[in-house]
């Protein structure tokens, strides 16, 4: 018995000694193996009596359970070891910069006009487009802008060169010319917006010879002035995100629309600093008015029959407002260090339901 | 339009505080501007008083004067030859701001004596252009009291009138507003036609139709001199320079009625004044020193001798009246609006007169008008009047308007009683009368050249109701809005968004550029060459959105920003009709990939990346990039060897490639520039028939079975374009051959010359069990074949 007892732990030592696997592994060849140590005296029990022979068997087969689970304890003891080594080897400095990615952006034109699609097309509007090069019917005279009129002298127009008979084209002074393309082209009820470039002959601190306007334009049997201001009420204070913006409405002068009005918004100058919300003062922020008769009979529809409101802004302008770019020219200029900061997201889609602005 | 409260209130009757007057103005749609109140910037100042002014030690000009300021008495150093003692002053002390020059005033010494504080001038004050002494104030104004409390001080009013409202464009129509919005009543006007004591010895003929009527008068022994105090001081508040009487007098005019007059030197006159059309040669010199050429379109004022002036624009300069006028000749004409604004156009002159009779000037006030300028030349000239001569009539108003009082509601969205109309209508001298049918027949006024429809006259109701007065309404609304946007115009915000995805930055370009860059891209047009551009270097409807986006990088180039990539959506110009506007997705990128950096190195822009940038732009917009070819005819701003189109047949869908060297050169732009142009509208449109057309997906048949990669080299002649290889290999079994990669590009000594060597990565995707030996050589024979047939080229041993 004593040589099993012996075997047993100088076996166990021998284990908890093992430096690493390989040393494991002669060893469990050595106790276990076909030729092992164990093996051997498990070949001697045939010689035995049966009642040693029984008593022998379970003493050996004891030790070989314990050898093999010391064996196997040992061996993940090293493993640990030996992984824990590696990992130590293996550090990396995480305070290194990651790889550069460049991150693109949308123009803030590109976005604001995104952001009035979201709100007007909440409100049942359609996005509708026209030609940059447009004739004089287009851009005048269906407006109700008569000839020689001083209305039409404002308009600082660009225009091309003369044709064979006489007439000019020009490029567009407003997006009011998609309203008669509109018309001209569609049946009432009537309900757009249409946003896009506009030029005129002018460039200083606070003009530049193009920029975007956006038109919009509903026409029914029954829509006032009332719901010209509920409309525009409700887009100002979703767009300016402020609930409690103060607005005001006060006559004006277009000649395509009558009664004609503009939209102030209030704000606060307080400190030389424009601030959009409750105030002492008041921002224009856009023209607006009952389409003018001759404009729906130019179009082809008959005013005594239909009527509807028009509106107009300019979208450099809000966007200016909304997000505090100061200077207009800017928007034009491409440069990088610009569109980095005043651009937005390529995924920053605005929605009236989902948020309007990050 | 300038104007001052007290002038205001010439017409009006009111108590309304100014800032009431302010509001209304602009509730009523003229919109106020500015308001210049004096008695803001002159609050601090006191009534002081001189007791003792005595001779400075060191300046004969400069006098010591002690002054008393009701607590204190302080010294004060004054220059003004009328400082002398017992004077009331008005003082300022230190800390005062000085309104004329913005200074703040501060305890000083001059020429060695210690100054206190400050006697002011009127113009000091912002008070008048008197700058001869200091301001003498009436000996009973208590010393010390605030000088607001004793001066009458006039708050200046500037309004924007929109160009529909010529009637305000004098104050009697502003005031005629406000009494119609509730601020006050109208005073009624008492000023009954003057006798005439003799026939006027200038007669008036009308030789061009731009002028339909002529009133003048003659007046004799007239006295032209200085005019009064009130009327400099209000000429002066409303920016105008006092002359003398009889030129102010129609100034006044123009201002107080929007009726501009104009008065000759009767003594320079020969025979009679007439309007007639301008004759080929002939010139005027004009009151502004300037000499106009005229011809037969323009009204000219002319005696029998020559041309006098520019009928309803602007006098001639020497007819005019002068200190020696005595004898004067008052021309109150109206003058047709077109013709007046084509002449100031042409002749760029811009004048009050002008700025009224384009506008439209009241018909009626021909002969008002020469009947005021009467009053006011005998009251402040003295003289005899005699009859007036009449030419022509004015013309005739368009007369009565029917107008259905529910139109009120029904287009102003405010429901107003009958009666409340007609009481705005009858307020802004509309002659209202009630007819059977309910409707009400309303006659403007002659001055209302604007109103001449019913919507007109609604809007004249509303306008005075208040447009705040109209209840905000939500527009009706179905349940579900329609989708706002086209499939194009989704297309294009995909692509947009995608590029921006793409590390590219979206910017917005110009439409127009230099003609001779334009050049470089294929512009050729002289239809698109604006006739009147902002500058020389952005006179031609651009061509293409790729020069401006090459100019944006140069320019982020020279500013130290060399890596670029900037994409534009916009239009390019064909030619002048709508269909030669092109929407274009257009991209450029310059410089390398991006910045140095530890882990990889960045490398030179090229033009696959343009490439990339254009297929996904494609993919995004809904085009079916699989079946997209490559050819190699790109235009000339492109490099010849290094560019592409992507087509679908005949279709082009796109160009890149790296920008041509001499039209980077032409543009100055320095380093490579690759760019892309993808025209969006070229993009086939997605099906939209039917609720889900285009929407479902066909089935996913995920194959069970692995697949497998085999990779072939080919050795073909250096022109077959690698495109042609891909085909080849996937045309060799359809159903089992899925993506063809090319892993490797060889050119050189080991192919031979005039070769190359294209390294293909098949991979064959089993669909109905696992492919056997036998089946992968057949399938790796049936590629080389193919490949071989197709391109001439040999597998690579």
């Amino acid at each position: 018995m004593s040589t099993m007892e012996d075997l047993r732990a100088e076996l166990l030592s021998a284990v908890e000694a093992a430096a690493d696997r390989d040393a494991l592994d002669q060893l469990r060849v050595a106790a276990l193996g076909k030729k092992g140590r164990i093996t051997d005296m498990m070949k001697g029990l045939g010689a035995m009596s049966p009642e040693e022979r029984r008593e022998a068997g379970q003493q050996l087969n004891a030790l070989k359970d314990t050898v093999a689970e010391a064996i196997e304890a040992r061996r993940a003891v090293l493993d640990e070891a030996e992984l824990n080594d590696r990992l130590a080897r293996e550090r990396i400095d995480v305070s290194l910069p990651v790889r550069p990615e460049s991150a693109g952006s949308l123009h803030p034109i590109s976005q604001t006009i995104a952001e009035l699609t979201a709100i007007f097309g909440q409100m049942g509007f359609t996005v509708a487009e026209g030609p940059d090069i447009d004739d004089d019917f287009h851009n005048f005279t269906a407006l109700n802008f008569p000839p020689d009129h001083p209305a039409r002298q404002m308009h600082d127009t660009f225009f091309l060169p003369e044709k064979a008979d006489a007439s000019r084209l020009m490029l567009r002074t407003h997006t009011s010319t998609v309203q008669v393309h509109t018309m001209t082209s569609t049946k009432p009820p009537i309900r757009i917006i249409a946003p896009g470039r506009t030029y005129r002959c002018d460039y200083d601190m606070t003009h530049t010879p193009m920029f975007h306007q956006v038109e919009g334009l509903v026409i029914d049997k029954t829509t006032h002035m009332g719901h010209l201001k509920g409309c525009l009420i409700e887009f100002v204070r979703t767009y300016f995100e402020l609930d409690e913006l103060p607005v005001r409405f006060r006559p004006s002068f277009f000649p395509f629309t009558e009664p004609s009005a503009e939209m102030d918004i209030g704000c606060s100058r307080a400190g030389g600093e424009l601030k959009i919300g409750a105030g002492d003062s008041w921002l224009e922020i856009l023209g607006c008015g009952m389409v003018h008769p001759n404009v729906l009979k130019a179009c082809g529809i008959d005013p005594t029959e239909y009527q509807g409101f028009a509106f107009g802004m300019g979208i450099e302008r809000i966007a200016m407002l909304k997000y505090g770019i100061p200077d207009l020219r800017t928007f034009f200029e491409s440069d990088l260090r610009w569109l980095r900061h005043y651009g937005f997201a390529a995924l920053d889609v605005p929605s009236v339901t989902g948020g309007l602005t990050r | 339009m300038k104007f001052t409260l007290s002038w205001l209130k010439d017409h009006l009757e009111t108590d309304a505080p100014l800032d009431v007057i302010v509001e209304k103005l602009t509730a009523v749609g003229l919109e106020v501007e500015e308001v210049h109140d004096p008695a803001k910037d002159l609050a601090p100042f006191i009534v002081g008083h001189v007791v003792e002014a005595g001779p400075h030690p060191n300046a004969d000009r400069l006098k010591v004067c002690r002054v008393d300021t009701g607590a204190e008495q302080i010294q004060v150093v004054c220059g003004a030859p009328n400082a002398r003692q017992g004077l009331k002053v008005a003082l300022a002390r230190p800390g005062d701001r000085i309104p004329d020059s913005g200074d703040v005033l501060k305890k000083g010494k001059i020429r060695d004596v210690e100054s206190q504080g400050m006697m002011c001038s009127w113009r000091e004050l912002g008070l008048g252009s008197d700058h001869t002494g200091i301001i003498e104030l009436p000996e009973d104004a208590p010393v010390g009291a605030k000088l607001t409390s004793v001066v009458d001080l006039d708050p200046v009013i500037e309004v924007a009138i929109t160009p529909n409202r010529m009637d305000c464009l004098g104050v009697r129509g502003i005031a005629r507003d406000l009494a119609a919005a509730g601020l006050g009543t109208l005073k009624p006007l008492d000023e009954p036609a003057i006798p005439g004591r003799y026939p006027s010895p200038v007669g008036v003929v009308l030789e061009h139709d731009g002028c339909p009527m002529f009133v003048g008068r003659h007046v004799r022994g007239v006295k032209n001199g200085d005019s009064p105090e009130w009327l400099k001081k209000r000429l002066e508040a409303v920016g105008l320079r006092p002359i003398s009487a009889l030129v102010d007098i129609t100034n006044y005019v123009t201002v107080d009625r929007g009726r501009p007059l104009h008065v000759f030197d009767a003594a320079k006159l020969s025979g009679s004044v007439r309007a007639r059309p301008g004759r080929p040669g002939e010139t005027l010199l004009a009151l502004n020193g300037k000499t106009y050429e005229l011809d037969a379109e323009m009204v000219v004022i002319a005696d029998d001798a020559r041309a006098l002036g520019l009928g309803g624009i602007m006098g001639g300069e020497d007819e005019g009246a002068t200190a020696e006028t005595t004898d004067v000749f008052i021309e109150s004409a109206l003058f047709d609006a077109v013709t007046v604004a084509n002449t100031g156009r042409r002749l760029a002159i811009d004048s009050d007169a002008r700025y009224r009779f384009e506008r439209g000037v009241d018909p009626q006030s021909a002969v008002w008008g020469c009947e005021l300028a009467t009053r006011l030349i005998l009251e402040l000239c003295g003289g005899e009047p005699s009859e007036l001569v009449v030419a022509g009539a004015p013309p005739s108003g368009p007369g009565a308007i029917s107008v259905r009082p529910e139109r009120v509601a029904a287009l102003g969205g405010v429901d107003l009683p009958k009666a409340r109309i007609v009481e705005i209508l009858r307020a802004l001298a509309f002659t209202v009368e009630e007819t059977a049918d309910g409707t009400l027949s309303v006659l403007p006024p002659s001055w209302r050249l604007d109103v001449t429809e019913e919507h007109d006259v609604v809007e004249e109701v509303i306008r005075i109701h208040g447009y705040d007065n109209i209840p905000a309404l939500p527009l009706p609304r179905s349940p579900m809005p329609p989708v706002v946007l086209t499939p194009r115009q989704r297309q294009r915000e995909f692509a947009r968004r995608t590029l921006a995805t793409r590390g590219m930055m979206e910017t917005v370009t110009w439409s127009f550029m230099a003609r001779a860059q334009a050049d470089l891209f294929g512009f050729g047009d002289d239809a698109l060459v604006l006739s009147n551009p902002i500058s020389s270097d952005l006179d031609a409807m651009r061509p293409s959105v790729l020069p401006n986006l090459i100019q944006a990088a140069g320019r982020n180039a020279a500013r130290g920003y060399p890596d670029v990539a900037l994409f534009e959506v916009g239009p390019d110009f064909q030619d002048d009709t709508a269909k030669g506007q092109r929407l274009v997705a257009a991209g450029v990128r310059a410089g390398r990939t991006g910045p140095r950096n530890w882990v990889q190195a960045p490398r030179a822009v090229d033009a696959f990346d343009a490439k990339a940038d254009a297929l996904a732009a494609l993919e995004a917009a809904g085009c079916p990039v699989d079946n997209i070819q490559v050819t190699t005819d790109a235009p000339g701003w492109y490099h010849p060897g290094r560019s592409g189109a992507l087509r679908l047949g005949p279709t082009v869908l796109a160009w890149f490639g790296e920008i041509h060297p001499r039209v980077l050169k032409g543009l100055d732009v320095k380093g490579t520039v690759v760019g892309f142009e993808v025209f969006l509208e070229a993009v086939p449109q997605p099906k939209t028939k039917g609720a889900s057309a285009g929407k479902t997906r066909p089935l996913l048949r995920p194959s069970p079975f692995q697949p497998v990669e085999r990779d072939f080299a080919f050795v073909v002649d250096a022109a077959v374009p690698a495109e042609k290889l891909i085909r080849a290999a996937k045309g060799a079994d359809r159903k089992l051959i899925g993506e063809v990669r090319v892993f490797d590009v060889y050119q050189g000594d080991n192919v031979g010359e005039g070769k190359k060597s294209l390294a293909l990565s098949v991979t064959l995707q089993p669909q109905d069990r696992t492919l056997t030996d036998e089946d992968l050589e057949k399938l790796q024979a049936a590629v080389v074949a193919a490949v071989e047939k197709a391109t001439g080229g040999t597998l690579r041993a």
